[in-house]
């Protein structure tokens, strides 16, 4: 019988992370082994290698990373781990792509219970297998305490644009109509709701969901579809912003087609926050035609993930590439980027 | 959402308005302030403007509590985050007001000081709880409306015996705002005042009656589109009678007396100021309040040596002007070029009930003369 290579078990209940876990020596190995190469089981880890060798299909590749850094770690309806597989997943549906595979590097700070990691690890690789997207290479760092916030995750994602698409953030027209899958800012007050400094009591948990599976019934019934992005950070005013700056247009939302959860709407009524600057996780907006959008509508509507979709506005020629939106007061305003984070009123 | 929707409907809206232009006496012009930055912000976010007939002109007034507080108090704040190492608690709005030479709370915590948001004085007696090797300084800043919970953090921390908690107080008065305005000569002249809904919670209404006596119409108003619209009505048909008085149209929150028992913490714990630097109006005489005798020990401008000095606002800023409602953003050199919400230089951009920033957010895309989406 061959000697064992690590001869005590890690302490999954009540050990730490300590910087021998990263120093490339016994205890990283075992980490690494005995935690993510054990969670993350696939073909390509199983290779061993530093560099994980794949076969593309034929298309186009599509590559998108991204860092997690949020606060708190676990949060009502998901965590940082499965987070950060959806997060970049979403990236690369966006282009209307079908995500393949998936890298990982975790900054971990000195004396982060394993126990911790362990649950983060477990939410990480069911989120990959749900997805069908195998987590093929990754790398852990540990830093020292009071260097790091608990523990940072950046994921990596490629994925394969099918035949005949031309999805991009500059391809939207006049005319387009605007789609959202979803209720908005589900995900941002989720999260306030759980800050240290906040805390006030909500059912809602965040929207964080893989968006790929959509995206391919969407691609598939209606080709046209322009641009698709997840408004995460900085909320649908930012994408929207953001969007109209890339194509040229001015955008027009209707503030009465927008679907909102009146809890949503009332904990942002409270902290003096625009339901419109809120981060979502597991939305998408769309443009097409507008000869499509009903099309278009029905098939988001037809899945789980899209049941509250919601035609809320149009694309219009405007050179100023303003977004406007017309209120159910029966008026119109500007809908802007925010400035800095969201801040609490005061009076 | 009970309480805050039934009084955005668009449709009854366009009814008050309606009445109000009905009730407008031809060849009259009916100049009002809303004294209060949170209406500012209703009037631009809704564009209240556009439905009120030509008659019925609204002027900002100075109750913004970010835009009134002078750049030497914001200098003092960076001073005791960055030189006497404290840990300073402030409301969000604050941390990006420009001080001199842009120095902000914002750049001074990127630069290592020790800058907390709070959202409340709870939270900051929390962190002096939660370290008490450090000495946690309140930022307090306000009108009549956030007086209270500073007074009742500092009562909080003398039966807690806090060692470490002090308090930078910087509460300013609405009524001598208010007289200031009114006694401005250059000023444009009022026929009658919004008075802020939340202060008057607190103070009640009897501070208004000497404003009344004067001539001015006076109407408490909340902070919903149709709480606004019904205040200008009652203005207008309190300035036709030509019997100005002062009313309450926030009844479902106001009641004439305020709140004694708040205003007896406040009488409690901190006193008047002999003067006080505003910015637009200048020195005011007995216009601020600063921390109690009794409660000297929280008293942060005690504690830490930090005296105050006078800073001239920045070259051709009009928040002055803004403030006390001789200038209208728009009229502003600076708005939309060098001063944006990312890159302010006046602090009327930065708070969300600064007038520029309102303008900015909601108005400056808005074609007057067509009062409609342009697009």
């Amino acid at each position: 019988m061959s000697r064992r290579l690590f001869p005590q078990p890690l302490d999954l209940a009540n050990g730490r992370v300590d910087m021998s876990h990263g120093a490339g020596g016994r205890a990283m190995a075992q980490l690494v082994s005995e935690l993510f190469a054990a969670a993350f089981e696939n073909d390509y880890l199983a290779q061993g290698n530093d560099a994980a060798m794949m076969s593309p299909p034929p298309g186009r590749l599509v590559m998108s990373t991204d860092g997690y850094v949020i606060s708190p770690l676990f949060f009502p309806g998901g965590d940082i781990g499965s987070l950060a597989v959806h997060g970049t997943v979403n990236d690369i549906a966006m282009a209307g792509a079908r995500p393949l595979w998936l890298s990982a590097g975790f900054i971990i700070e000195e004396g982060f219970p394993l126990a911790d990691l362990a649950r983060i690890v477990e939410f990480m690789a069911g989120a990959c297998k749900a997805c069908g997207v195998p987590l093929v290479t990754g790398d852990t760092k540990v830093v020292e305490r009071g260097k790091g916030d608990g523990l940072f995750i950046t994921t990596t994602g490629v994925g394969v644009v099918p035949e005949g698409l031309h999805i991009a953030g500059d391809a939207i027209r006049p005319g387009d109509a605007v789609l959202v899958s979803g209720t908005l800012g589900d995900h941002g007050i989720a999260v306030l709701s759980k800050r240290e400094n906040l805390d006030f009591d909500t059912d809602i948990v965040s929207d964080s969901a893989p968006l790929h599976d959509l995206v391919a019934a969407m691609v598939a019934a209606v080709p046209e579809i322009h641009t698709l992005r997840d408004p995460t950070r900085g909320g649908v005013a930012a994408t929207l912003n953001e969007l109209a700056n890339q194509s040229g247009v001015g955008l027009i939302l209707q503030e009465a087609a927008l679907p909102i959860r009146p809890a949503v709407r009332g904990a942002c009524e409270m902290l003096g926050i625009d339901p419109l600057g809120v981060a979502n996780e597991g939305k998408l907006l769309a443009f097409c035609p507008a000869e499509r959008a009903e099309r278009l509508l029905a098939v988001m509507r037809a899945h789980p993930l899209g049941r509250d979709s919601a035609i809320i506005g149009r694309a219009v020629e405007d050179d100023r590439r303003l977004v406007q939106m017309e209120t159910e007061f029966g008026g119109a305003r500007v809908v802007e980027w925010l400035n800095g984070e969201q801040l609490p009123r005061i009076c | 959402m009970k309480y805050a929707s039934e009084f955005r409907d668009g449709a009854l809206a366009r009814k008050v308005a309606a009445a109000i232009a009905t009730d407008c006496e031809p060849g009259r012009a009916y100049t009002l302030m809303e004294f209060c930055g949170g209406h500012t912000h209703t009037i631009a976010r809704y564009g209240l403007e556009d439905l009120l007939p030509p008659a019925v002109r609204l002027v900002h007034g100075p109750g913004c509590p970010v835009c009134v507080l002078p750049v030497g108090r914001i200098d003092t704040a960076v001073e005791l985050a960055r030189d006497h190492g404290v840990m300073l608690c402030t409301y969000g709005d604050m941390v990006r007001v420009p001080g001199s030479g842009r120095e902000s709370l914002l750049k001074a915590k990127a630069a290592g000081a020790d800058v907390r948001m709070v959202w409340s004085t709870l939270d900051a007696l929390r962190l002096a709880r939660e370290n008490p090797d450090r000495q946690v300084v309140f930022f307090a800043i306000g009108f009549e409306t956030t007086t209270p919970p500073t007074a009742l953090a500092l009562k909080q921390a003398k039966a807690e015996n806090l060692k470490n908690f002090s308090v930078f107080c910087n509460h300013v008065m609405t009524p001598p705002a208010m007289r200031a305005v009114l006694d401005d000569g250059e000023a444009i002249p009022l026929q009658g005042i919004v008075a802020p809904g939340h202060v008057s919670t607190v103070i009640g209404t009897a501070p208004y009656q000497p404003f009344a006596d004067r001539g001015q119409a006076m109407v408490v108003a909340g902070f919903e589109p149709l709480d606004l619209l019904q205040a200008i009505a009652m203005l207008v048909r309190q300035i036709n009678e030509g019997r100005p008085r002062v009313e309450n149209a926030y009844v479902r929150a106001l009641t004439p007396e305020g709140n004694p028992k708040a205003r007896a913490v406040i009488a409690e714990t901190l006193t008047l100021r002999p003067s006080f630097e505003w910015r637009g109006l200048g020195t005011l005489p007995d216009s601020a309040l600063r921390i109690a005798d009794a409660y000297a020990d929280f008293d942060a401008e005690r504690r830490f040596a930090v005296p105050y000095r006078a800073v001239p606002d920045p070259k051709s800023c009009a928040c002055a002007d803004i403030v006390r409602g001789r200038k209208r953003p728009e009229d502003c050199k600076l708005f939309g070029t060098a001063c944006t919400p990312d890159t302010p230089i006046g602090s009327c951009m930065v708070s969300g009930e600064g007038a520029c920033a309102a303008h900015w957010l909601y108005g400056r895309h808005r074609d007057p003369s067509q009062r409609r989406l342009s697009a």
